[in-house]
């Protein structure tokens, strides 16, 4: 079993999203392990990230201000891969930095460093060659996303070549801003199911313990990240106790659910 | 919108993929990419009507005040004359895309697709823009349709350019300040970006320039196509022959492609595509994405871009808001990779220069983008024959910039 069929095959998993090198990432990324996270998306900053709300566009800036390089992130993923052997990390961010050396170069890293996915936004199946050959011949997994307009049509097409799980991004929107409405959600997941032999992850505008429980009665994951980023905003270097607290809060509903 | 091309041919791109070369393509979030494969069809279909390219025609001629004269210029052609080696100093022709309605080539763009925008039952409009020109010619547009209209401008561009804010707001436009980033066009970008994401349903974005995802960088450029276009029949008209080299500014590259693409097949047409050198490109500081940047993916499309080794997009300097940005449309990096044309970069001083000499020799204020163009001149009417024609591109009239042209030469207005 890959560690993602691992953490999906509990029941509904909590997913958790912060920005690597904002904050004190690896204790960060501690704290939302120790509060019960079952996947880890770590963000790679970048300059111009297009699909991001305001809270993790200044998550961002801050990371790249403090000087934050991509070896930096490989170094943060392959030691949380030594502390946690078996918790799924995933890469999260954009196509510029991500192939910026060759799509090999980036596989291979990944690889090396115990990356379990990644999730380019800014490269749809479209472009897949741009990426996803790159990642499958080093056995790293290509998480794609759905949208609301990713019609019944396009829907095979994103699911071909991906693996891990898929991301259902519940609002045409960017991160951070308002949550879908459940019954939306619900019907979503439902057609995705049908098509899908992987998990569903519903992320995007998922703030409270109590949204994140709905969304786990019919979803096989939650994905919570701009939260995350205010706590990590808000408390500075204090923040891995807060994160750790919130995160329990969090599992324990997504836990619960089903 | 020109009839097809023969197969083989440097005019027959992009692939049915988008892609020109290894450049283009669709590099956008799954939320856009149904609309931007509808945008693909509806365009295809828009291209095919002859109601479409009728309306498109009228509009050129009536509302842009179209064909845009080609004009001789002769005492700029007898002035590099005079500094030229002996047999050299080609005659020059200028395009003059600044008599258009608004003051510059961005109102064919806008026109197209506004046009577009109506046929796909869209029923708001949105647009980046840097210095105020293709945030003007898309207010312009949307007042003439009666389309509500949202503009994005980063916060130091509006403050930057008080005049064109104020121009945005009389013609009915709401003109948002970015402040995220560097508060400038890039930044400007994302955000419209970010809105439209979110607003897919009922929302177009007019592009400013030939980049952006598929079918952007086709489309701009076929609606740009009409400036070399008329300037073919318009030479033929006045030599009896094509010229021997056209020269555009290269900011996204609209004006450029507008005024190259139609020439593309013809191999005796040589054609210089001028990129703003800010303040030198071994300064660091310039807008210069083909002479000092890499390939790399951004706003949609793979291109040449100014980026750091971890592929951190890096702020562009130039003395000119519409060359002040850190990447290029698609299809001018694979001519310049292609070698079909080439690219100088101009500095500010360069363009500073060049603009003061138009004013006094010719009685045209350029834009400072057309300036870039114009500042090559001394470089390359040494390298052509006298007998041979050459076209600049001026790409729009400087009213616009007289603000930063007088703080560069230390002038209080
Ligand atoms: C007059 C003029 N020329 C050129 C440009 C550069 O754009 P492009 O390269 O798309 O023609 C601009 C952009 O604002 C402009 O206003």
């Amino acid at each position: 079993m890959t560690r993602f069929e691992t953490a999906f095959a509990k029941g509904p998993a909590l997913v958790c999203f912060i920005t690597g090198g904002d904050g004190d990432t690896a204790a960060n990324l501690d704290a939302l392990v120790a509060g019960g996270a079952d996947v880890i998306e770590l963000g790679m900053p970048f300059t111009d990230p297009m699909a991001d709300g305001p809270a993790i566009q200044e998550a961002n800036l801050r990371s790249l201000a403090k000087g934050t390089t991509t070896a930096d992130i490989f170094r943060l993923a392959s030691d949380f891969r030594s502390r946690h052997p078996n918790v799924p990390l995933v890469l999260m961010g954009y196509a510029n930095p991500m192939t910026v050396r060759g799509p090999e170069w980036f596989a291979r890293e990944c690889a090396k460093a115990g990356v379990d996915g990644v999730i380019c936004v800014d490269i749809p199946s479209e472009e897949d060659a741009s990426l996803g050959p790159a990642l499958r011949a080093q056995g790293v997994s290509l998480i794609r996303l759905a949208t609301p307009t990713t019609d019944a049509n396009r829907l095979p097409k994103v699911l071909e070549g991906s693996s891990g799980f898929l991301y259902y991004v519940s609002v045409a929107g960017i991160t951070g801003m308002q949550q879908a409405a459940q019954g939306a959600i619900e019907e979503a997941v439902a057609r995705l199911k049908a098509s899908a032999d992987i998990p569903i992850a519903v992320g995007f505008g998922v703030r409270t313990p109590d949204q994140a429980a709905a969304i786990a009665r019919v979803a096989d994951g939650v994905v919570v990240g701009s939260a995350f980023v205010d706590i990590i905003k808000q408390h500075g270097d204090a923040a891995p106790a807060a994160l750790q607290d919130y995160t329990a809060a969090l599992a324990q509903a997504v836990h619960a659910a089903r | 919108m020109t009839a097809q091309p023969p197969v083989n041919s440097l005019r027959s791109y992009p692939d049915a993929t988008g892609h020109f070369g290894q450049f283009g393509g669709r590099y956008v979030a799954e939320t856009l990419m149904p609309l931007i494969l509808d945008l693909e069809k509806e365009y295809r279909a828009a291209k095919q009507d002859p109601a479409f390219q009728a309306q498109f025609d009228d509009l050129l001629k009536t509302f842009v005040g179209r064909p845009s004269p080609l004009y001789p210029a002769p005492r700029i052609t007898e002035h590099f004359r005079g500094l030229a080696p002996e047999g050299k100093g080609p005659k020059i022709y200028f395009k003059r895309e600044d008599l258009n309605h608004t003051g510059a080539h961005k109102i064919n763009n806008c026109v197209g697709q506004i046009l577009l925008a109506i046929r796909m039952g869209k029923t708001r409009i949105i647009a980046e823009t840097g210095a105020g020109q293709h945030g003007v010619a898309t207010a312009t547009v949307a007042a003439r349709f009666g389309l509500p209209c949202t503009i994005f401008m980063g916060a130091k561009d509006v403050e930057r350019q008080a005049p064109n804010v104020f121009r945005m707001k009389l013609l009915g436009a709401e003109v948002r300040p970015v402040t995220s980033g560097a508060e400038t066009l890039k930044d400007a970008m994302n955000e419209a970006l970010r809105h439209w994401v979110a607003n897919v349903h009922d929302t177009f974005y007019i592009i400013g320039t030939a980049a952006g995802p598929h079918p952007y960088p086709e489309l701009v450029r076929d609606f740009q196509s009409v400036i070399g276009n008329e300037t073919r029949e318009q030479m033929l008209e006045a030599e009896g022959r094509l010229p021997d080299m056209l020269v555009a500014a290269v900011g996204g590259g609209s004006n450029a492609i507008g005024m190259f693409h139609p020439f593309l097949d013809d191999p005796d047409v040589v054609m210089v595509g001028i990129e703003a050198g800010g303040h030198g490109i071994e300064s660091g500081q310039h807008a210069a994405s083909l002479t000092g940047g890499r390939p790399g993916i951004l706003h949609g499309n793979k291109t040449y871009l100014l980026q750091d080794d971890d592929g951190q997009i890096t702020e562009a300097h130039s003395i000119s808001a519409g060359l002040d940005y850190p990447g290029l449309g698609p299809e001018h990096s694979w001519l310049h990779e292609t070698g079909r044309v080439r690219y100088v970069p101009i500095t500010d001083n360069q363009a500073l220069e060049a603009f003061q000499l138009c004013c006094a020799l010719e009685g045209i204020i350029p834009a400072l983008e057309s300036a870039h163009a114009l500042a090559a001149l001394p470089q390359l009417t040494a390298e052509l024959d006298k007998e041979r024609i050459l076209v600049v591109n001026v790409s729009g009239r400087g009213d616009k910039d007289i603000f930063t042209v007088a703080e560069a030469l230390g002038v209080k207005l």
